[in-house]
């Protein structure tokens, strides 16, 4: 079992409830999208999927351990297992594609080899076969500054793929794509994670995409489950369900590298 | 899966590779020549020497008479930096007026660009500003100091000579950076050009100026203070007597002085230049 | 203040300016009286004939690189030392930690370089070792603070992101802070080694090394010719090294 979260709950800071009594089950090599409309928890649920939040009540277990009942060590190590894509890459403006891809595996380096490749990149035949898959060997050398949102959601997957974790966290990770490039890149994701074995778990707010890719769809609103099955038994009367009385669009999240503005010294 | 194939050479790698290597070969010689070693922080007998030294800084020295002196001394290193940015502005202004091209006749009717015999008038005068803000104040200060004697002299005069290389450079830089229209008006339309100038070119300038201005007075207190060191006057040259005399308290007095003061002159700054703004 | 109309502040400016001349007892008429005026230029034409004899120009080339070396060695050490302090100063390892570093970096800053210089002559003797010394020591309180409000601005999802795969804390650093934070640590050093290549030339006033030990001993010995060929020595590599650090500038920071 990869994934089992029992009755699990969180509250955001300001006391509204994200996610309650949540029960879920996901079995090693699935593929699941989770859909919903904004604000319905998504994100909260990923976050805690990756541990970067820890539940209010419940239990949580990933791959198999409990993460909030172990060592800070070995939370760490278990995190270098899970792969999380964001919808905006949080990378550096001035770091260059090779250098972000092969950040993921920092986890797996020991500390002078990550100290060493960041000044004289030591795997980037990996990295580039990482970008290959998603049509982007030739921004191998560039910086991440150079790219479009788009480009850099596919360098945060490339990313991902390159870590090889077994379980994958996507949180809507084509938002910046236009419709035929975002169904190539989840097709090249569900691929790559049934190759490599790994579960995979992505929000969507493309219905269709999700329906499209994944073999299993769960529905949230309000923080709660509203229904779990195979994609082909999704009725039009549950989608209208879920979305009812919110529009299907997400606010717009600015993908864009992070920089720093320059400060002149004085005296 | 896709076959790996060999990445493409890292475009980076060679002029990471020199400048590793060249950082490497400079360090070297570096650590040679400035004979550094830390060992001597931590040797026993000269921590003690310091350390009796640093223990003396509490309490540190508050009689009345150290107080008047140490207040005089404070007043005069303000007194310094003021007055020598006072002299500075008067050599400043005429000598910006001169090296910038802002205000070049010849270049009205050639597009802005100044005529190549106008812009050779000018070179003397940067060069001059060069020279004069190359040579760091402290320099002159000890130049002054054996010319005119110990005292608050050497220490207006150097400020003077420092900052006038500045901010002379600073407001022909300014002055060429506001929007030129108006100036080439009035110079086109006859007028002379420091009329010109004070018509056309000030009202654009006068905050970047005043801010700046006030910036560097900020700096001339550091300075003044450090100038003392060489005997310029002021707070410096108290310190450095104190300095050779062991004693602590004074020292730590007068540190505690340099503190408040700079912390002041960047307070006033500050709100002078919010207040320009 | 804000209501405090234009006339008064130039008013007290003007005060103050008079009040400085006033102070000092500084008569413009005394300082270009025709005396005064003999008296400096005959000093200045000692200057004009620099000592150009090859044993005294291969002893200004040697002070002059030791010169460098202190000011280069003194900067790279400060920024070593800024960083390592400005990281709990920025608050990433508590608020006491913060509080003490903020402490330690404000006592640094607050010693003015010549300060230091003396103190550390007297600590490790005459020579450049304690003047590198004083200037690691002044500018890393310095870089620290500049460094430390650095990091504060900088943003924190890429170390996170990399934290949630797993890395550990210095690699996460390395690879999610640093990218972003470079060119503003390479500016702040590159600032900073121009101030302290003019600090390192005099620093030898008080018996630390370099170019200034040479000047200050020439000028007691009143020998100006020797003393004219320290000072253009001292030009011109006040003059290269800010034509390296704007060359440095261009090519790390900007773009």
């Amino acid at each position: 079992m990869t994934l089992r979260l029992v009755g699990v709950g969180h509250s955001h800071a300001n006391g509204t409830a994200a996610l309650a009594d949540l029960q879920l089950e996901v079995g090693q090599g699935e593929r699941i999208a989770v859909i919903g409309p904004s604000g319905a928890g998504k994100t909260t649920l990923l976050r805690l999927l990756g541990t970067a939040l820890r539940p209010q009540s419940g239990s949580l277990e990933i791959l198999g351990e409990a993460p909030w009942a172990m060592s800070a060590r070995a939370r760490q190590r278990l995190r270098a297992r899970i792969g999380l894509i964001h919808q905006a890459p949080p990378l550096p403006a001035r770091q260059r594609v090779v250098t972000a891809v092969l950040a993921g595996r920092l986890g797996q380096w020991s500390l002078p080899r990550s100290l060493l490749s960041l000044a004289f990149p030591l795997d980037a035949t990996g990295a580039e076969a990482a970008l290959a898959r998603l049509d982007l060997a030739d921004k191998l050398y560039q910086r991440c500054d150079q790219l479009s949102g788009g480009q850099l959601q596919r360098v945060g997957i490339a990313r991902v793929l390159y870590q090889r974790p077994a379980l994958i966290l996507a949180d809507e990770p084509v938002s910046a794509m236009d419709p035929v490039l975002a169904g190539h890149t989840l097709g090249v994701l569900t691929r790559e994670a049934q190759t490599q074995g790994a579960t995979l778990l992505a929000s969507l707010h493309a219905v269709e995409l999700a329906l499209a890719h994944f073999p299993r769809i769960i529905g949230i609103r309000a923080g709660r489950i509203l229904f779990d099955r195979p994609a082909e038994a999704v009725t039009p009367a549950e989608l209208a369900a879920l979305y009812a009385n919110d529009q299907l669009e997400e606010p717009s999240v600015r993908i864009a590298p992070l920089s720093q503005p320059l400060a002149v010294p004085r005296c | 899966m896709l076959i790996a194939t060999p990445a493409p050479r890292d475009p980076a790698a060679l002029p990471r590779l020199v400048l590793t290597a060249v950082v490497i070969l400079l360090l070297w010689p570096g650590l040679q020549l400035s004979e550094l070693d830390l060992g001597v922080l931590f040797d026993e007998d000269n921590a003690r020497t310091m350390g009796g030294f640093v223990a003396d800084f509490w309490p540190p020295a508050h009689d009345t008479d150290f107080l008047a002196l140490l207040a005089r001394a404070t007043l005069e290193t303000l007194a310094i930096a003021t007055a020598g940015l006072a002299l500075a502005l008067v050599v400043a202004l005429p000598a910006a007026l001169l090296a910038s091209r802002a205000l070049s006749l010849s270049a009205i009717s050639r597009n802005g660009h100044p005529a190549w015999w106008a812009q050779a008038l000018r070179w003397p005068v940067r060069g001059l500003l060069i020279v004069l803000r190359s040579v760091p104040e402290i320099v002159w200060a000890l130049l002054f100091v054996r010319a005119v004697g110990l005292g608050p002299t050497a220490g207006v005069l150097a400020i003077a000579i420092t900052y006038a290389g500045m901010l002379g450079k600073v407001y022909a830089e300014i002055f060429e950076s506001v929007d030129p229209l108006p100036t080439r008006a009035l110079l086109g339309a006859g007028s002379g050009r420091l009329a010109a100038f004070a018509y056309a070119m000030l009202p654009q300038a006068t905050g970047e100026m005043l801010s700046y201005t006030v910036y560097r007075w900020e700096c001339g207190i550091r300075a003044s203070v450090v100038m003392g060191f060489v005997g310029a006057g002021g707070l410096g040259q108290q310190m450095d007597l104190s300095m050779r005399m062991f004693a602590g308290g004074e020292v730590a007095s007068m540190l505690l002085t340099f503190l408040a003061l700079v912390l002041l002159a960047d307070l006033i700054s500050r709100l002078l230049r919010w207040r320009l703004a | 203040m804000s209501r405090l109309p234009g006339y008064l502040i130039a008013l007290a400016v003007l005060l103050a300016t008079v009040g400085a001349f006033a102070f000092l007892q500084l008569e413009a008429g005394a300082l270009v009286s025709r005396e005064a005026l003999a008296g400096m230029l005959d000093y200045a034409r000692g200057f004009l004939d620099p000592d150009f004899s090859a044993a005294h120009l291969r002893a200004v080339a040697w002070a002059a690189l030791e010169t460098l070396a202190m000011s280069g060695i003194g900067t790279l050490l400060a920024a070593l030392l800024g960083l390592l302090l400005a990281l709990p100063a920025a608050g990433r390892f508590g608020r006491l930690a913060r509080a003490f570093s903020r402490l330690v970096l404000n006592a640094l800053r607050a010693v003015p370089e010549l300060v230091w210089a003396a103190l550390m002559v007297l600590a490790a003797g005459l020579g450049p070792n304690a003047g590198t010394l004083a200037l690691a020591l002044h500018t890393a309180g310095v870089l620290g603070r500049l460094f430390g409000e650095a990091l504060e601005n900088a943003p924190t999802q890429p170390t996170e992101a990399l934290r949630l795969a797993g890395s550990g804390r210095v690699t996460a650093f390395v690879y999610g802070t640093l990218p972003g934070l470079w060119p503003q640590l390479v500016a702040y050093t590159l600032y900073r080694w121009e101030n302290n290549i003019r600090m390192a030339s005099i620093l030898g006033f008080v018996g630390a090394g370099g170019l200034g030990q040479m000047l200050y001993m020439s000028l007691s010995l009143f020998q100006e010719a020797q003393a004219a060929t320290v000072i253009l020595a001292m030009l011109a590599m006040v003059l290269a090294v800010d034509a390296a650090s704007g060359w440095a500038r261009q090519r790390w920071v900007r773009g």
